[in-house]
Parts: C-alpha cells; sequence; structure tokens
C-alpha cells in the first residue's frame, strides 16, 4: 500500500547569494516561499525537482520539501524550512531583513 | 608571531587564484556544483541556511592586531559588519556572497591569512592553549610546535583524503586549556627526568555522535621525534580508518574497534621505518620558527594605581576578579575579553569591537591577540598598571562583561540559526540562560561552572565534556534539549553523563536555573565547585532537581 503523497514544494539555494529560493508555478525562484508552487502529485513533483536540477548554474541543492496550503500561499511544516522562510533568530538579517513576511510557525515567535 | 616567508606567500596566493578560477567557472556554469562543492570545500567555503558560510583559520589562536583589522574589514566590506568565532580557533563570516569570496581570500592573504584546510577530510587548524607564551604554569611556548604542524599538514599530499577530518591540539601548560582529550591527537609539552623537552601523545579523542576521550598512545616522544610520529600515525589511521561507514570513520573508531595496543604496535612500527627518513631539517625550521615567537620585551613598572584603582571601583574589581589570568612575568596579566555579554550570541563580535581590541593589543597587548575554544578573546601580556586604561576601552565598546569561566560564559554552536546540518537553535538557548542568570544576581556567587550548547549531535559546542552540557535535538518536529552533567575538558577531562528526558525550548532554561540553584543548595561549602559537587554527590540529587523527583523535607 503506498503511502499518500504529502504535499510538497522545490527549494534551493540562490547559487551566488546563497539565500533560500523556492520555485514557482511559472518557472522562477522566488525568495517568498507563498510563491512557491504547491506541488501535490508525486509524478508532477519529480517532473519540477528534475526541472530545478537542470539549472545548476542557478541555484545549488534543489530538493522537495514537505510544505502544506496556507492562507498567502504554501507553508512549511517543519520549523527549520520556517527559519529559512525568516533568517537566524539571533539578529534582523536574512529574509525578515529583505522585508520578507516570514512563512509556518517561528518557535518563540508566537507573539508574531 | 610568525610571519610568512615567501614560500608561505607564494603558495597561499596562488591557492587564491586557483580558487578564483574554480568560482568563474562555477558561475558561468562549466563547474557543476557536484565538481565545485570539494573545491570550495577546501577553501573552507560552505552552504548554509540563509547563505554561504568562509571559515578562517586563526592558527593555534594567534593574531595581531593588523590581522584582526583586516578581519573587521571583510566583516564591513563583504558580510554583514560582524564574524563569529569558533571553538576551534576559527573565524567565521555567515554572509558571504559567492563571487565575493575570492577577494574575501586576498584580502587574507594580505595579513597571512587563509582559509585552507579549515574544511574536507585533511589536517585542520592546529589548535593551542590560547594563554599560551603567558601563563604561570607553563613549560613552554606550545605555538612554535603549532606552526612547525600547519606548515608540515598543508597541502600534505599524503594526507588530504584521510577517512575523516583531523583535529590536533596541542598544550605547553599541565592545566589543559587545550581540550587535548577531545582531540584525534591531542599533545602535551612534557620535560623527561633529564629535563629534556618531549610530548605525551594522546590519540583518538573526540566528541559527535560517539564521545571518547584521547588516550595516551606515548608518555615521553622526544621533540624531535614529532613529525615523524605524526606521520605514523595518520598513515596507520589513512590505512585503517573506515571509509565505508561516515559515522565511523574518525580515528577514534579506529582506535576503538582495533585496540590501542593493535593500532600503537601498527603506529611504532610504522614510526621505527619513517624516523630514519627524517633529516632534522623540521628541526632547523623549527628553531627558525621558535626564533619567532621570541616574548616580547615586558617592563618593568610599579602597579600601584592598578591597586589604588581597583579597591576604589567595585566594577572594576568585579572585572579583575574574574577576567584575569596569572601571568608568568612579575607586574603582568592576561586579559580575557568576554564576546558573551548577557544576552548577546557567544562568541560574535563587530567590527568596531574587532578594531577596538586591534587597537588595546596595540597600545597595551604587545601586538598579540588570542583567540579561545571558549570563543573570547584574549589580550595575553597586559601590564597591570595599563587595566584602568584597557578596562575603560572595553566598556565604551560593551566588551568589558565580568563573566569569564560562569554561568554566562557559554560556549554555543551556531545552531540552526545559520548551521545546515543543526537539528535545534544554540544562540538563543545561551542567550536566555545568561539573561536569567543576569536578572538572579547569582553567578558569581555560584563561581567556576562550563555550560556548552550544540545544537546537533556533531557537538561543535562541544557539550560532552560542559560541566553542564545541553545537546539541542528535534523530537518529532519539536526543539528539544537533552541534559548531560559532569563533563570536563582539562586534565581531569570527563564525558558528561546523560541525564533523563529532555525538555522543550520553553522549559530548558528553568531545567538549568534549578540545576544551578539546587547546587547552591547542596554544595558543601562556597568553595566546592559544581562539577566537585557532582563528583562528590553524584546525577541523583541534579536528576531531582531537573525533574523533581527529589522528596521535599515538607512532603517527607
Amino acid at each position: 500500500m503506498s503511502r499518500r503523497f504529502s504535499p510538497k514544494v522545490v527549494s534551493a539555494n540562490d547559487l551566488i547569494e546563497g539565500d533560500a529560493v523556492w520555485l514557482t508555478e511559472d518557472d522562477r525562484w522566488t525568495r517568498d516561499m507563498a510563491e512557491a508552487e504547491l506541488i501535490e502529485d508525486e509524478a508532477h513533483a519529480a517532473i519540477r525537482l528534475l526541472f530545478a536540477k537542470g539549472q545548476p548554474n542557478v541555484v545549488v541543492g534543489a530538493e522537495l520539501v514537505d510544505a502544506a496550503p496556507g492562507p498567502d500561499g504554501p507553508v512549511p511544516t517543519h520549523f527549520r524550512e520556517a527559519f529559512r522562510t525568516h533568517g537566524p533568530t539571533n539578529y534582523n538579517l536574512g529574509k525578515r531583513a529583505e522585508g520578507f513576511a516570514p512563512r509556518g510557525h517561528i518557535p518563540g515567535n508566537e507573539a508574531l | 608571531m610568525y610571519t610568512y616567508n615567501e614560500f608561505d606567500e607564494a603558495f597561499v596566493r596562488s591557492r587564491v587564484a586557483q580558487f578564483r578560477s574554480q568560482v568563474e567557472r562555477r558561475i558561468d556554469g562549466s563547474l557543476t556544483e557536484d565538481e565545485f562543492r570539494p573545491l570550495r570545500l577546501m577553501n573552507g567555503l560552505y552552504l548554509q541556511l540563509h547563505a554561504y558560510m568562509l571559515r578562517v583559520a586563526i592558527p593555534y589562536g594567534t593574531l595581531n592586531p593588523s590581522q584582526m583589522r583586516q578581519l573587521a574589514h571583510i566583516a564591513e566590506r563583504w558580510d554583514k559588519g560582524y564574524g563569529h568565532f569558533t571553538t576551534r580557533q576559527n573565524i567565521q563570516f555567515n554572509w558571504p556572497r559567492l563571487k565575493d569570496v575570492p577577494d574575501i581570500l586576498d584580502a587574507l592573504a594580505d595579513v597571512g591569512m587563509h582559509a585552507i584546510q579549515t574544511s574536507g577530510n585533511c589536517v585542520r587548524n592546529v589548535t593551542a592553549d590560547h594563554f599560551a607564551a603567558a601563563a604561570a604554569d607553563e613549560i613552554a611556548d606550545p605555538r612554535p610546535i603549532a606552526e612547525l604542524l600547519r606548515e608540515w599538514s598543508t597541502d600534505h599530499p599524503e594526507f588530504q583524503f584521510l577517512p575523516r577530518k583531523f583535529k590536533i591540539a596541542i598544550t605547553g601548560a599541565p592545566n589543559d586549556r587545550a581540550v587535548t582529550r577531545a582531540h584525534d591527537i591531542g599533545l602535551r609539552m612534557v620535560r623527561n627526568e633529564a629535563g629534556e623537552p618531549g610530548f605525551e601523545v594522546l590519540v583518538g579523542g573526540g566528541l559527535g555522535r560517539t564521545p571518547m576521550l584521547a588516550q595516551v598512545i606515548r608518555d615521553f616522544l622526544p621533540q624531535a621525534d614529532l613529525l615523524p610520529y605524526i606521520e605514523a600515525i595518520l598513515g596507520a589511521y589513512n590505512l585503517k580508518g573506515r571509509r565505508d561507514n561516515k559515522y565511523k570513520a574518525r580515528i577514534k573508531i579506529t582506535v576503538f574497534e582495533n585496540g590501542l595496543d593493535a593500532f600503537k604496535a601498527d603506529v611504532e612500527e610504522r614510526f621505527a621505518r619513517l624516523r630514519s627518513q627524517w633529516s632534522g631539517v623540521d628541526q632547523e625550521i623549527l628553531k627558525d620558527i621558535e626564533a619567532q615567537f621570541a616574548p616580547p620585551a615586558f617592563r618593568n613598572a610599579p602597579t600601584d594605581d592598578y591597586e589604588a584603582f581597583r579597591a576604589q571601583n567595585g566594577v572594576f574589581r568585579a572585572w579583575t576578579d574574574v577576567n584575569l589570568h596569572p601571568h608568568k612575568v612579575d607586574g603582568y596579566t592576561i586579559v580575557s575579553i568576554s564576546l558573551k555579554k548577557h544576552g548577546a550570541t557567544p562568541g560574535d563580535a563587530t567590527a568596531h569591537q574587532m578594531r577596538v581590541m586591534a587597537d588595546l593589543a596595540e597600545r597595551y597587548g604587545h601586538g598579540e591577540l588570542r583567540v579561545s575554544h571558549e570563543q573570547n578573546i584574549i589580550l595575553p601580556h597586559v601590564h597591570k598598571s595599563d587595566l584602568p586604561a584597557v578596562w575603560a576601552a572595553l566598556r565604551e565598546a560593551d566588551l568589558a562583561t565580568a563573566n569569564i569561566g560562569l554561568v554566562s560564559d557559554i560556549i554555543a554552536c551556531p545552531g540552526m540559526d545559520y548551521c545546515a546540518l543543526a537539528t535545534a537553535r544554540s544562540i538563543p538557548i545561551a542567550q536566555q540562560i545568561a539573561t536569567r542568570f543576569e536578572e538572579l544576581q547569582v553567578e558569581h556567587d555560584v563561581g567556576p561552572l562550563k555550560i556548552k550548547i550544540s545544537g546537533c549531535i556533531n557537538a561543535c559546542g562541544h557539550h560532552h565534556v560542559g560541566h553542564i552540557g545541553i545537546l539541542g535535538l528535534d523530537r518529532a518536529g519539536v526543539e528539544n534539549y537533552q541534559v548531560t552533567l559532569g563533563g570536563d575538558g582539562t586534565e581531569t577531562a570527563a564525558i558528561g553523563e546523560k541525564m533523563g528526558p529532555g525538555f522543550p525550548a520553553e522549559e530548558i532554561v528553568g531545567a538549568i536555573e534549578r540545576l544551578v540553584l539546587g547546587y547552591l543548595e547542596i554544595r558543601r561549602d562556597a568553595e566546592e565547585t559544581f562539577l566537585e559537587t557532582f563528583r562528590r554527590a553524584g546525577p541523583e540529587p541534579f536528576k531531582g532537581f531537573l525533574y523533581g523527583t527529589e522528596e521535599t523535607a515538607d512532603a517527607a
């Protein structure tokens, strides 16, 4: 019996900047996970991952990452991925310093 | 201090040029990431959660002021204005862009620094006692030996593809401040009965998922035999070390699986073969290196003004009580500059702070700075009469926290705030513990206590050798923190004992508070340290503090 496929996004790091990026439905790389394509079909996920891996001089380490639908777009299901949308928690640097809204649950940020 | 000779300079420059070309080819698509990754790692460049990270070696933790200023310049020009000093006497820049890294490496080469062999399965930065050449308890300065090892191991053709990374630490003092027993090879400088210099050689230590303390493989190795002997150890490991399983590839597993006696027999047999091939040229090179580590021109001056200022100023006195260490020269002291202000990120310094420390070293410190594995900066040679001025300048730069060796002087790895390997965050836990103990106003009463936090099982935060060790794990998608107690990284080294179940992030600070306050209740007197109390009383009372299983007097 095959397990139900859990929704995914394709994520990677930008080759030059090294920061987290996500693949959109219209084949762009976005720095806001909410714009990412939420993939609910396993075969389609494999195709999108192949497409991402075909851009080795744009991004590094493309992979499928668990995600869930949210009010504004896909959100991470694991805190590690939430940090990638947010930046480090010790300084205001990275994604949130660049004006991107954190996606998913950042532990300790219950006030947000 | 050692300055690069023509050979060093040419070698480092050629490596930068090579890497510049490799980066260009990566960006234009001629190199794939699979091809490029080992090349960037050979030059200390990682890809982390939010950005690249460049790890720069600070050999044996020694820096001069112009090097420190260059680190500040790099932080400002190519990074985000700060650097992170690590438990292996390196500095990490957390935000470089790939295309800027060759320029950064060139800027490092301008001051005799590099990032070579700060990653990969090779001999890493050789670390040393951060009080080297200054501490009153020292037999000899270990840094010339560390420099000899750096030169010998850099680009060594036989040892560029070891089964796994390889870390060497050296101390010249009987009080081990270099955590030698947690290293692949630990070297302790000793003298034999005839007074000749040599080493006690330890092998097979390491932390990570299988923590082990190094064992003595040679009680006394004459100084001239060092390189052939290290070559014999590495040669034996290179062949015997397991390449089939990353988690069993460190030399600690090789020694453990073969047994120390069998491993030693192999090493000694190799050594016997190799020794005659060494003509003694290494010892000549060592003499040249030693000449460059000649002690500074210490001055003789009264310390009355220092004593008077100390008597008047309670804040200064508190700082001198914990941030100074005895120097071998009368009138001098070793100053530890805390990078652990309560609530700050352990080990981080801003570019401005780096410049202040560089200026102080130049003006009052005979031009020397050190980085400690405990993530602080040391001014190893300060005359006591200069301490009021040093302290005042440190205060202005937010660097005068009086907490060396206390609860808030916490080692913490970058954890999941930066690291791609981490399973949980370390930095916020360190920040919260330090802030909490500042509120409680008990840390000076508690006295010496080392808390060390790692954000994953790889143990960069040395949690196994913390008096209190904290290991951050991912338990079903939630950060969870496991506590170990009784670890010790010194000459009385011990691996900490795992307590019971871990704590979620919102409960770990309270658990540590209960542990420390509980210790205050059961210590024999104010002289008995946390570690001594743990060793005397055992884990049970501490488990009680952690988990509330101790029967209270009222309940009994």
